[in-house]
């Protein structure tokens, strides 16, 4: 028995078996989003040259930054083969609360610095709270996510109205103005960008490099392997929740700095916008794959799509049907990809 | 592989078993799910477990592999009483389970399902934030696998692009790289081809050739006639026969598995 187990050669699939268009998408892998970024800005960027100013450039990032935010703790849930329709109604719900205590602090004449800094921890911690919740109830309770945090969204959005009677906020200490405001490089990198950038550079090496991000992915991959592994899959699905919850709160706060107020609107349908960058990046809807630089490239195409249309004259109204289309092809074309693959 | 590779006959009474069990029930209300077995698995040793559809034979592993907890009786790890609360207990005394489905995640890499739930961080500051030594995890991969002789292109592989018999052997592979007293394994060609089968029963022989033992539970009564030193036969929840291959026809193991032999055996006294 000194013969060795190969078990390779006589598996592989022949080389005919796969059609050539699926050949050559599983070789581009995950990189074909990026070349679908780079053709929108050539095609807007011959349709109006405006698309690279700087103007436009500030434009499309600061809207990008919102999503990207969310996107980014969206990746993680959707890699668990979870969902957490709730970020954009938490993102709402954080700021308004946030507003409301600085605007009363303001009133009571306390000091600007301690007012931002309360007002900031209260906005995070209401964010990261609500995501806990979401992760303990479909945890303990054993909902499916999807029911949790569409009753979250629900509940949340109303909660935001009570806070201020749906009513918006604008009396804030300057600093949070300034966070929005402010930028490096010239101008060119403002201080929210910064942050989303940082944010999606920390959360990506988590993601990709660490412990925690091997195991989102076995969970999303599978469950009850990961379990047998004797790994506590209920706790990791709480954390992974709560951080989809902790950014929320850190993109309410962009948000509320970018505009100087917060309005019983922010967030709504965010949600939406942030699944549909992780699904162009490349994640799997069910559960195992996705990256990081996948939703950066996602948002990205959301963003430049967005400016894109503006910047050529072309209805606003078209916006959400071509990002609808978008988000479906994205889809479609990693069936195809899948498909490719032995799975 | 031929006789006289095969444990020798006088070594169960004189060595300590790796894992045995005494005396081992599990009861369900009334209903017995197993009952009083008694079994020895010896270091180097295949030992099959067959039975019908709910003689026990799921019980008894799961019994073994913490995932159940016995009603009555002992397991013992090297001659010591343990008692196993949960699987992981289990691995941590160095029992190692494969699967009927593989247990393994398709989307990670190779190195990552060998090392799921026990990965390898940096040493440092790093390390305390979780960060993975992936160059180690890939060249104790590596080796593992080529101790078993696995051969696999790359470590770094995706299982779901593997084939199933690739992936059964990633299976195996990561069971006896941590399985330091037994791998139990359940079914493991169920889902195979026939040459596949082949494969894998090489594959188990050579696990057992570096001193672990191995319990095959399957209802490939061939291969199990084929590769295993001891048969152990399951009836209603009672171990009924332990058979010696090289003394037992295929047919007498169906007759324990269904009970004629039982009743044959009585009937004669």
């Amino acid at each position: 028995m000194t013969q060795a187990t190969d078990l390779a050669p006589a598996e592989q699939p022949a080389p005919d078996a796969v059609p050539a268009f699926q050949r050559i998408m599983e070789r581009i892998g995950p990189l074909w989003t990026l070349g679908v970024l780079v053709i929108l800005i050539v095609i807007f960027g011959i349709l109006s040259p405006d698309l690279f100013t700087k103007a436009a450039w500030l434009s499309t990032s600061g809207y990008a930054v919102e999503y990207l935010i969310l996107a980014v703790g969206q990746t993680f849930v959707i890699i668990t083969a979870g969902i957490d329709l709730s970020d954009g109604a938490i993102l709402g719900f954080s700021a308004m609360a946030g507003a409301v205590l600085m605007n009363h602090l303001l009133l009571q004449h306390t000091s600007n610095a301690l007012t931002s800094l309360a007002g900031i921890a209260l906005m995070i911690g209401c964010g990261t709270a609500i995501g806990l919740l979401n992760g303990l109830v479909i945890t303990r309770i054993k909902l499916p996510p999807f029911i949790v945090t569409l009753g979250t969204l629900t509940a949340i959005t109303g909660a935001t109205d009570l806070l201020n009677n749906g009513g918006e906020v604008t009396n804030l200490p300057p600093f949070i103005a300034n966070l929005g405001s402010d930028s490096l490089l010239s101008g060119w990198l403002p201080i929210p960008v910064l942050v989303a950038l940082v944010i999606a550079l920390v959360f990506g090496l988590i993601l990709a490099r660490t412990r925690f991000g091997v195991r989102t992915y076995a969970i999303g991959s599978n469950e009850t392997g990961t379990r047998r592994a004797g790994i506590r899959v209920d706790r990791h699905l709480v954390i992974v929740y709560a951080i989809s919850g902790f950014l929320a709160g850190v993109a309410g706060l962009m948000v509320t700095a970018n505009f100087s107020s917060a309005s019983s609107l922010a967030g709504a349908n965010d949600e939406l916008y942030a699944i549909a960058a992780v699904v162009i990046g490349g994640a799997s809807i069910f559960g195992g794959r996705g990256t990081i630089f996948g939703t950066v490239i996602g948002t990205a195409i959301l963003a430049v799509l967005t400016t894109g249309l503006v910047l050529a004259n072309i209805a606003p109204f078209w916006q959400q049907v071509a990002i609808g289309g978008v988000v479906i092809g994205a889809v479609a074309v990693d069936r195809v990809r899948t498909r490719a693959g032995t799975d | 592989m031929s006789d006289d590779e095969r444990a020798p006959d006088g070594a169960a009474a004189t060595v300590v078993p790796r894992v045995e069990v005494r005396n081992l029930a599990k009861r369900y209300g009334s209903v017995h799910a197993l009952r009083d077995v008694n079994m020895k698995l010896n270091a180097g040793e295949i030992v099959g477990l067959v039975g019908d559809n709910g003689a026990g034979k799921s019980t008894l592993v799961n019994l073994i592999s913490g995932a159940l907890q016995p009603t009555a009786g002992e397991i013992l790890v090297d001659g010591k009483p343990v008692s196993f609360r949960s699987p992981s207990d289990a691995r941590r005394a160095g029992i190692e389970t494969v699967y009927q489905d593989l247990s393994l995640a398709p989307d990670l890499s190779i190195w990552a399902n060998m090392f799921l739930g026990r990965e390898k961080v940096s040493p440092g500051p790093l390390g305390w934030l979780g960060w993975l030594d992936r160059k180690a995890m890939m060249k104790q991969t590596a080796e593992d696998l080529d101790r078993t002789r696995i051969k696999i292109a790359s470590v770094g592989s995706r299982v779901g692009r593997l084939s199933g018999g690739q992936r059964q052997a990633v299976a195996v592979g990561r069971a006896v790289a941590w399985g330091s007293r037994v791998v139990l394994m359940d079914e493991p060609t169920a889902a195979l081809g026939v040459e596949q089968q082949a494969r894998v029963g090489e594959l188990i022989q050579t696990v057992a050739s570096h001193g672990l033992p191995v319990l095959l539970i399957s209802h490939n009564l061939q291969q199990v006639h084929a590769i295993c030193h001891r048969i152990v036969v399951l009836f209603h929840g009672t171990a009924v026969a332990d058979l010696r291959p090289k003394d037992t026809e295929i047919d007498d193991i169906v007759g324990w598995i269904t009970g004629s032999a039982l009743a044959a055996q009585r009937r004669t006294g």
